[in-house]
């Protein structure tokens, strides 16, 4: 694949064993990395067709170090590239051959733990599940639950704004954390929220999560953590068509239900995960559906039984609902296990990530598979139902002349499809550098520039993740231009009281 | 007298902006002005009246999305989704009983502009977070556009939760569109009465703490319990915590919760009807309502730690003659203060400062607001930050300047 980063600066890179030095002054011991051989783990995230060996690897333990490393670059102009645990699948965390590689890992404590509030705060580099464990045995979890959240950290999902399948009914990132402790890239810190409910003024914590490590390096997270429902049950229903699989996802939103989650398969994927894991999945059907309803068991027994009868009325052709906490499961154990399967199948696959709205599945599927056999690529689609997030699985051989680039432009034609039916680039993945050049299928020049004003206010140099995002950087100076259009006064046509 | 604008759709909007840079004018945008009463009192040249952009543009239930021109009112379309059992599930409150304006006046781009919520906040969140997309014109006198029509995306920076809370001081907003949700089938209220605000804090923190799935809870102390819940009140405190679902789930919950609070003191509950008015109450914030008996006091908002409410209206109480209001398990209090030079300003702030979070001054008259200011002035770096934020967006301070702070 390819992606045109920003220009190296030869300048930096001249005075690489200086800067080492220096970092080395300010972060002691094994916390600065300069070899070649122990960098190579770190030249790509979970995006793994893009590689860059980054300049130095930093490890800062401290926020101060973390400050002391952003004010000694900002000073220099030398570009840092934060990274947690490096499972970005759209190049988040890809370094930059003369750019400092900041890893958060060693910021790996839980700090306070409050049930009386229901919150946690936890430093970037503990990952999404270990919040969830540390508050277990009060019944407690973390709702925002990536796929990843074995390895990912909560840094990296405050970068991403990460979600997971039970977001349509507890939020993704950005509506479970509460407040933030981070530095910006002239090495002030500065704290956003805290343990309660929204902003005093603009909502800066708001813009910071998501932002995927452009606008400051976050060395705290406070977290909301909720108790969890008292029970959980699925219901796996198969359909002969994924127009009836999508009508039966419309219907139960339409009739008032917000399940706790709700993914769909499409056949491919559903043969895929099956002949891997042996779940029990019908393979006579189109699509299947998993709908889970969570809560306290009398309103989940009710809710399966309404989730039954709609389902019926959409022409289902298998349902099953879960009666034991085995059987759910094993319902979950095929979707879960949808990736490592299309890893089985093809020796490579590339995920994608975009979100339609739902009624335009159909025509969506369709035109995939007219793309599957113009780029002869095989496709397998896994779909967070309820919120319309879809992840087809492209299925290519890198060892093949060709059927990488094949792979992405079919990747790209997919998104600008998502974005053409009325959706968006990325549901949950985020932009990095994967999308970034897709980014103006979505956003005009006008809509980019401003939201480049805004990293501007928190990077006036530009030297934080460069090079992800946007496509075309500009200086600061030159987007705080403005151009008085005097001429073209239409207010005096305006109504005047 | 101000000129009075008001552009007929978004491109009017656009020209309106680019005169009033050219001119260097500064422009207040209102809706129906259903809050203009609130934030620091500031001097504008002329007025941008967005209510001439209204009409729902999209509404699709099964997709859970609505769009509309910011000037719609909030009113009609909460109408409209209600018809098919949908609401806006951060029930957004209405200033007009504290403000003293005719109820029913607001607009979604004025609700969206103020990040409102309601005591649903604490299980559904704010208006920012059901706030999915946005066309506007900057203060650059440029359209842009940000985010999108499905609930779930993370392209680009989410410039929606920035335009939530900025009162109009970053750009013009001119359509929307907004995350709708179903609307519990039922409700029900316990209530426990008689305890004090420790006690309640307590008592809200197990409930929260508990799976019940609890979607309100307050506690109006004895001396303003009477405004919102007379019959029930009797001379006593009343904490309520509010149970939303299908009526097999709230009926289990009600029990599970009732046995729960048994400890804490005197149960008692409200049916679907009787509880949706308390809500409501405590929602627009009755017992303070202008007219009523705390109509001539001063009132804060403070948004602290549910366990540092109770401490506020301490430290408060200690230092000034004060009535209190708290929602969101504690952590939402309204502070109603004896009328004084400064509203209490310093007291106000001091508590909130000593307990973390941040305190608004909603009522007070213009001449009060205009010395001690309406929002919290905010620690250096981040006052400083805001100000670049602004100058990103409005870098010739047309919109709204000062309404926040002074040279914002």
């Amino acid at each position: 694949m390819s992606v045109t980063m920003p220009v190296p600066d030869a300048d930096v890179l001249a005075r690489r064993d200086e800067i080492v030095a220096a970092l080395r002054a300010i972060v002691p011991g094994e916390g600065v990395i300069a070899s070649e051989r122990e960098m190579r783990p770190y030249e790509s995230d979970g995006l793994t067709a893009y590689r860059q060996l980054p300049m130095v690897v930093v490890l800062p333990s401290t926020t101060q170090q973390v400050s002391q490393v952003l004010a000694y670059c900002h000073a220099r102009g030398i570009k840092v590239v934060p990274r947690g645990a490096g499972t970005s699948l759209s190049g988040g965390a890809l370094p930059l051959g003369d750019g400092v590689l900041l890893g958060m890992a060693k910021f790996n404590r839980i700090r306070e733990i409050d049930f009386d509030n229901r919150i946690a705060v936890v430093e970037p580099g503990v990952t999404n599940l270990a919040v969830s464990t540390a508050v277990a045995d009060q019944g407690f979890y973390y709702a925002p639950d990536p796929s990843s959240q074995i390895a990912c950290t909560i840094g990296g999902n405050v970068a991403e704004n990460s979600g997971g399948v039970h977001c349509l009914k507890y939020g993704m990132t950005t509506n479970n954390v509460l407040g933030l402790e981070m530095v910006l890239m002239t090495g002030e810190i500065v704290r956003l929220g805290g343990k309660h409910l929204d902003a005093g003024g603009y909502d800066l914590l708001g813009i910071v999560i998501g932002s995927e490590g452009l606008l400051g390096v976050v060395t705290e997270v406070t977290v909301r953590i909720l108790k969890k429902p008292e029970t959980a049950r699925a219901v796996l229903v198969g359909f002969p068509t994924s127009e009836d699989a999508g009508q039966c996802v419309a219907r139960i939103i339409g009739s008032g239900i917000i399940p706790g989650g709700m993914e769909m398969m499409d056949k491919p994927a559903i043969h895929a995960v099956e002949e891997f894991v042996h779940a029990g999945y019908p393979l006579d059907v189109e699509a299947l559906l998993i709908v889970e309803l969570d809560g306290p068991q009398a309103e989940v027994d009710y809710l399966i039984g309404r989730v039954e009868a709609i389902a019926k009325e959409c022409h289902a052709s298998t349902l099953r609902a879960s009666n034991s906490e085995e059987e759910r499961l094993l319902f979950w154990a095929g979707r879960k296990a949808a990736f490592p399967a299309a890893g089985r199948i093809s020796p490579d696959y590339y995920c994608m990530d975009g979100t339609i709205p739902r009624a335009q599945l159909p025509r969506v599927l369709a035109r995939m598979r007219e793309l599957s056999e113009h780029y002869g690529l095989g496709v397998a689609n896994v779909f967070h139902a309820g919120d319309g997030n879809l992840h087809p699985l492209i299925l290519y051989d890198s060892n093949k002349p060709g059927e990488l680039d094949r792979a992405e432009a079919f990747g790209s034609d997919i998104l600008r499809l998502c974005v053409e039916v009325g959706g968006v680039l990325t549901g949950e993945h985020g932009v990095g550098v994967e999308k970034r050049d897709l980014m103006p299928a979505m956003f005009s020049e006008t809509d980019l520039n401003q939201q480049q004003r805004l990293k501007c206010a928190f990077d006036d140099k530009g030297l934080l993740n460069p090079g992800k995002v946007f496509p075309t950087l500009h200086r600061c100076a030159e987007l705080g231009r403005m151009h008085v259009k005097a001429g073209k006064v239409a207010f005096p046509d305006l109504p005047r009281f | 007298m101000a000129d009075i604008v008001t552009p007929r759709d978004a491109n009017e909007v656009e020209a309106a902006v680019q005169w009033a840079i050219a001119q260097k004018k500064s422009l207040e945008i209102v809706g129906h002005g259903s809050k203009r009463a609130l934030g620091r009192p500031a001097q504008f040249d002329a007025t941008l009246d967005l209510s001439g952009l209204s009409g729902v543009t999209l509404y699709e239930p099964e997709e859970l999305v609505l769009s509309a021109r910011a000037g719609t009112p909030l009113a009609e379309i909460e109408a409209l989704i209600a018809a098919k059992g949908q609401e806006l599930a951060f029930e957004p409150m209405d200033f007009a009983p504290l403000l003293g304006g005719k109820p029913g006046q607001a607009t979604i781009g004025g609700v969206l502009a103020a990040n409102l919520s309601g005591p649903r906040r604490i299980k559904a969140g704010a208006a920012r977070d059901h706030f999915l997309g946005f066309t506007a014109v900057s203060g650059r006198g440029e359209v842009f556009k940000s985010g999108g029509r499905v609930v779930k995306n993370v392209t680009g920076y989410d410039l929606c939760k920035l335009m939530a809370g900025s009162w109009g001081t970053l750009a013009a907003m001119t359509d929307v569109t907004i995350k709708v949700l179903p609307r519990a089938e039922t409700e029900a209220t316990v209530m426990l009465l008689g305890v004090d605000p420790g006690q309640a804090a307590a008592a809200m923190a197990a409930a929260m703490g508990s799976s019940g799935d609890v979607s309100g809870a307050a506690h109006l102390p004895a001396a303003i319990a009477g405004r919102a819940a007379r019959d029930v009140a009797a001379g006593r405190s009343v904490t309520a915590l509010r149970l939303e679902g299908v009526a097999p789930s709230v009926a289990h919950r009600k029990k599970a919760l009732e046995e729960l609070l048994a400890p804490y003191g005197a149960l008692a509950a409200l049916d679907p009807a009787p509880s949706r008015a308390l809500w409501a109450a405590i929602r627009d914030v009755i017992p303070f309502a202008a007219g009523g008996p705390a109509g001539e006091r001063h009132v804060w908002r403070l948004s602290t730690a549910p366990t540092q409410g109770a401490a506020a209206a301490r430290l408060i109480g200690e230092q000034t003659e004060a009535e209190f209001l708290f929602d969101w398990g504690g952590g939402l209090v309204w502070a109603a203060l004896a009328p004084s030079d400064d509203a209490g300003a310093a007291v106000v702030r001091g508590a909130i400062e000593a307990c973390g979070g941040h305190a608004t001054l909603i009522r007070a008259p213009a001449a009060v607001r205009a010395s001690v200011g309406a929002f919290m002035p905010q620690p250096g770096g981040i006052a400083a930050l805001a100000k670049r934020v602004k100058d990103g967006f409005d870098p010739a301070g047309v919109l709204g300047p000062g309404r926040m702070w002074a040279g914002v």
